[in-house]
């Protein structure tokens, strides 16, 4: 891959050096930048984020990032809030987010014995065998960190569940998205990670 | 289902894991990254790593091993010890680390709960509670690393508990000191207490000497994790055969160690 083949968006997420990790232990130098032309010329794009939906989208609004995401047409996968601000909107905060992925992300509901975040190791299920992210990956368990969870809607290509089916994985057009941190997942997201460098 | 997740805990001086008496005749168990991996390997589904020599000596954690185990290890990771404010939380963090513990310097400033769940996020913040009988209830100790300087913070435990939930804890860890080092079992009535008034992931700590006592205390207190230390160093327990034990037993558990 070439030199900006592929770019983190620097958004200040903490997770940020653990995406990088992970795809340099793939053998991908990637670059960090929070300047709209690089994100926009990268052959693919990451967006990740950790971290409340309010001060995400306002972080994405200062840096001046929120029309050029918008405007991307070369695979993006957004991870854990980097997913979640894809939607169009997030009950965290009352945030209007990207609009990229149709629905709402909300609060997952308070039920007794249901410890949220919810945290952990959790299988996926996986709703469109087509998904080339997905490849391989019906099944395998994921490390999700998160309070917060989008519908499962036609853009969900994957569940999970906790209480309720949600959605953990979507995409829409050259728009890809994981709840879970495949950077954490040891080879489960180490794979989903290879898919996404190879689509 | 969510799998119950197992959580070995590595003591760390001067960039090593060590074992032994605490702050005194550390025996050097290899290389962090190592014994890290080797964790990793066999399916361990997250790691602790204790700066035992951060907080008595009052220095901040040193983030070179932290961004090390980060570049090499791909499952999460907790740093516990020596963090007592945003700024070493946050150096730890953005060297690659999931979630910061804090204990003693949580007694001693509860609102450093809530500057770190604001700065990162609750899922960022583990709370460590050590807990131990008394003939006033449970109650917490504090500065427990050192034998010297250990002693009761003033506070019930379930009390504690709550207080930290509510000021931002995203995970409690419960040690309960009067099971820890004795192999006998994980302190299942206290962690049903706990677990009772716990809204967040509650991990247990103290007492596995058996893989009966994960499979005891995954179903008798709900717990999210279990945490052990010398079990899995000394290798009397084995990850890789635990966790087939446990899902033997019915027990949601991950099993795919790394290829």
């Amino acid at each position: 891959m070439s030199k900006h083949a592929l770019v983190i968006v620097e958004n200040g997420g903490s997770n940020i050096n653990s995406v990088r990790f992970a795809l340099a232990r793939l053998g991908v130098e990637a670059t960090l930048s929070d300047d709209p032309d690089t994100i926009a010329r990268a052959g693919r794009v990451i967006l990740p984020g950790v971290g409340a939906a309010g001060p995400g989208m306002a972080t994405l609004r200062e840096k001046e990032l929120v029309a050029c995401i918008r405007e991307l047409t070369q695979p993006v996968l957004g991870v854990c809030l980097g997913m979640q601000l894809l939607y169009e909107h997030s009950q965290e905060g009352d945030t209007p987010c990207l609009g990229l992925l149709p629905g709402e992300v909300r609060h997952f509901p308070e039920q007794p014995g249901l410890s949220v975040p919810h945290m952990g190791w959790n299988p996926i299920r996986v709703r469109d065998p087509d998904n080339p992210l997905l490849a391989g990956l019906d099944g395998r368990h994921f490390y999700f960190v998160h309070s917060y969870a989008a519908p499962v809607n036609d853009a969900c290509a994957a569940t999970s569940e906790y209480g309720q089916p949600f959605c953990a994985s979507a995409r829409k057009g050259n728009f890809f998205a994981t709840q879970f941190h495949p950077e954490k997942s040891a080879a489960a997201g180490a794979r989903l990670l290879e898919n996404f460098i190879r689509l | 289902m969510l799998a119950r997740r197992i959580i070995p805990c590595l003591d760390v001086a001067e960039g090593k894991v060590v074992k032994g008496v605490r702050f005194r005749d550390h025996q050097v168990m290899g290389d962090i990254v190592e014994l890290a991996r080797r964790y990793a390997e066999e399916g361990a589904d997250e790691l602790v790593f204790y700066d035992i020599t951060a907080s008595p000596q009052g220095r901040s954690v040193d983030v070179g091993w932290v961004e090390r185990v980060a570049r090499e290890i791909d499952i999460p990771f907790c740093v516990a010890g020596g963090i007592r404010d945003v700024e070493s939380a946050r150096r730890v963090l953005f060297s690659g680390a999931d979630k910061v513990s804090i204990n003693t310097p949580a007694l001693d400033n509860p609102t450093l709960i809530t500057e770190l769940a604001e700065a990162f996020g609750t899922q960022c913040v583990v709370v460590g509670v050590d807990s131990i009988r008394t003939e006033q209830g449970y109650q917490v100790k504090q500065y427990t690393g050192d034998p010297e300087k250990s002693r009761f913070a003033h506070k019930e435990t379930l009390a504690w508990i709550e207080e930290a939930q509510q000021r931002g804890a995203g995970e409690i860890v419960l040690n309960c000191m009067d099971t820890d080092g004795v192999k006998q079992g994980y302190h299942i009535e206290h962690l049903q207490q706990a677990r009772a008034i716990c809204r967040v992931p509650l991990i247990a700590s103290g007492g596995a000497g058996a893989p009966e006592h994960f499979r005891d205390v995954f179903e008798q207190a709900q717990v999210d994790g279990a945490l052990a230390a010398s079990v899995f160093h000394s290798a009397s327990i084995r990850i890789p055969e635990l966790k087939a034990w446990l899902a033997e037993t019915g027990l949601p558990i991950r099993r795919e160690a790394a290829a």
